[in-house]
């Protein structure tokens, strides 16, 4: 009997072996995200909005789409290493992500030589994308958000001076950081203390000691949100009442839970807000969003929406789903109906308008679209 | 920077300082009974920490009652990894205890991202720790004013136990000679098994104490203050209580000052702590008030 059964599951098993590929092979796209660490709710939310994208349109070419989801836990060593693991293992035909700079930028080397093309939804430093055939983004870069962040300050806070708090563990912050002071300076503001801190660092006081001895008109901390509302809360315990300007990194929910009163009349610079939406496909993105997961989406889970689709037309524009052939159409990408917006890249970035967001009655509200 | 500056940094320095001698009293008590660095005690004072989450923020208790919660079963959970992890290996040599304790370490961590997931969560603060007193420009957040009698009173208990009960003296007879205390008729899986939950209640008692200052709690929330506390207590001299205390208000102080005076180095702030530690282990290893190791 038992021999039996082991010769009929053989057979069953040859069979499935032996039967035909089945029509459509599923496109494979590797999903390259921290999902843990100090990132993990961008990833988290990112995940959040690709899994609607990809019930709205579940296939490319007539083959069915299937994610493949690699946690890069954050870390620069663990992002490389994930790329390499979806390329060679997983055989993948394009990377969404990573999202953060840092993350990005120690991936896209490995994908660039591979020849699969990367698209980040929401690595904002420049060099990401810079000198490589690839690599893609469709978020704006730091040079534009940091300078207006700036403008932000000097017109709308008429603030002459400004501290400027920098996560050096952050390709991103201290890359925005850097344009933010350029264009402050330009627009005659003077920059009083520039101060250092990580990623994981819990204890603000020398750093805001030395800030409340500067007094200058505000702080800029573009910083993620853990570390921000931290710092906000800090500021606001050691008796520092500037108002606080931050970036896209701010824009999370957790931001409000930890910073609590402390992060109240917080501005940040970011992608993306349900309120700034112009588009019908955004507006039927936050639809499905609210009702999918109740609550708001963010930046990233609408860029991340965004970067599957463009993705899936630029393969839709290639007819094929060859490395080469969808780096060349993404390359062409042109008003693209985004939910963040009308996308066209120019040498591989989005230009496209940033949202500036307030901290007010425990919400992100919408305060104005700067375009570009 | 003025005098105010000054006394307000000196103060943020003490405050965090004291933090960090809390958690390194519990990484020293178990270094100076079983001679072991549990590299874990980081990751078992997140434990403590999402145990005490759990009780106030979830179950609605009162702050009291999550703390002696959380203590106990932080207690329970040392007792539980000196029985899976290190009694096994209580005659290997003690490179493979120290190895099993990063080992436990890693688990720890990896468990709490499967269990608790990756984002962080908002800690509370109660009322009575949250008034800031003022005097002109310098402010002290109560939890600051608390933390060192808190701490105080943890010592003076702890030092009871190891100076005035049986149990206390089992345990230094213990860090003498483990052979002959059990040819003795001691039963010493007991007092290993006391010093255990001693050293996870503390850490536990620390690690709320560090959430209520920084009101954020995820799984990799220990390996900082740990790492840190463990370099206060090499300060100190390991296997110190008291110097534990001495060790992480002087890290305290060292790296706020460090930024105070040389804004432009804030970057190397946790290097200078790692600094401090090969420091002393090259000029004086056993610590600033540590007892000559017994051979």
């Amino acid at each position: 009997m038992k021999r039996m059964m082991l010769a009929a599951a053989c057979a069953v098993l040859c069979a499935a072996l032996a039967a035909p590929a089945p029509a459509a092979e599923p496109v494979k796209l590797g999903v390259v995200f921290p999902m843990t660490g100090p990132a993990a709710v961008y990833g988290q939310n990112g995940v959040k909005g690709l899994k609607l994208a990809q019930q709205a349109r579940p296939t490319v070419l007539g083959r069915p789409v299937e994610l493949v989801v690699a946690d890069n836990k954050s870390d620069k060593v663990e992002a490389s290493n994930a790329v390499n693991r979806v390329i060679q293992k997983n055989r993948v035909q394009a990377i969404l992500g990573c999202l953060t700079s840092s993350n990005s930028l120690a991936a896209a080397p490995v994908a660039e030589q591979a020849g699969v093309p990367l698209l980040s939804p929401w690595a904002t430093n420049p060099l990401v994308t810079q000198g490589r055939k690839y690599v893609f983004r469709i978020c704006f870069i730091d040079p534009f958000q940091g300078s207006v962040a700036a403008k932000f300050a000097r017109a709308n806070l008429k603030a002459r001076t400004a501290a400027v708090m920098i996560d050096i563990s952050q390709d991103y912050c201290v890359g925005i950081a850097g344009f933010f002071e350029r264009a402050f300076s330009k627009l005659g503001g003077k920059i009083a203390l520039k101060i250092h801190y990580n990623t994981g660092d819990q204890d603000f006081s020398a750093q805001l000691g030395a800030i409340a001895a500067a007094k200058p008109d505000i702080i800029y901390v573009p910083g993620y949100f853990t570390e921000d509302a931290l710092i906000a809360r800090q500021a606001r315990e050691l008796g520092l009442k500037q108002p606080l300007l931050s970036g896209d990194a701010a824009q999370a929910a957790e931001l409000i839970k930890i910073g609590g009163p402390a992060v109240e009349g917080l501005y940040l610079t970011t992608h993306f807000d349900e309120k700034g939406v112009t588009t019908k496909s955004g507006r039927s993105f936050v639809a499905a969003y609210r009702q999918a997961y109740h609550e708001a989406p963010d930046s990233v889970s609408a860029l991340s929406y965004d970067s599957y689709n463009a993705l899936l037309d630029a393969m839709q524009r290639a007819k094929s789903v060859k490395g080469a052939e969808v780096a060349a159409a993404l390359e062409q990408t042109k008003d693209f109906p985004g939910v963040t917006g009308v996308l066209t890249l120019v040498q591989h970035n989005a230009v496209k308008p940033a949202v500036i967001l307030k901290v007010k009655d425990g919400q992100f509200t919408y305060v104005a679209t700067v375009k570009p | 920077m003025d005098g105010a500056q000054l006394t307000q940094q000196i103060i943020n320095g003490l405050t965090l300082g004291c933090l960090y001698g809390l958690i390194a009293i519990g990484y020293t008590l178990v270094y100076g009974i079983l001679r072991l660095i549990n590299f874990a005690h980081g990751d078992v004072l997140m434990v403590g920490c999402y145990m005490a989450w759990f009780g106030a923020v979830q179950f609605g208790l009162p702050w009291w009652a999550a703390l002696m919660g959380s203590m106990l079963l932080t207690a329970l959970l040392g007792v539980l990894i000196d029985q899976g992890a290190y009694r096994p290996l209580r005659r290997a040599p003690r490179i493979s205890a120290l190895i099993t304790a990063i080992g436990v370490s890693f688990f720890l961590e990896n468990l709490g991202l499967v269990v608790f997931g990756g984002r962080p969560k908002a800690f509370l603060r109660p009322e009575v720790f949250n008034h800031i007193y003022q005097w002109g420009s310098v402010r002290v957040l109560s939890l600051s004013v608390w933390t060192p009698i808190i701490t105080g009173l943890i010592l003076a208990g702890l030092l009871i136990i190891i100076y005035r009960t049986r149990l206390g003296m089992a345990m230094r007879a213990l860090s003498r000679d483990l052979v002959t205390v059990r040819l003795m008729g001691i039963d010493t899986n007991r007092v290993v098994a006391a010093t255990f939950a001693i050293g996870s209640a503390l850490a536990a008692a620390g690690g709320v104490l560090w959430a209520m200052k920084y009101p954020q709690i995820n799984p990799l929330m220990g390996v900082l203050p740990g790492l840190k506390a463990f370099v206060a207590a090499v300060l100190g001299g390991i296997g110190n209580v008291a110097g534990a205390m001495i060790g992480g208000l002087l890290l305290g102080l060292a790296e706020i000052l460090l930024v105070a005076w040389l804004p432009e180095l804030a970057g190397y702030r946790d290097a200078l702590a790692f600094v401090l530690l090969i420091g002393i282990l090259l000029f004086k290893p056993t610590g600033i008030i540590g007892e000559e190791l017994p051979e």
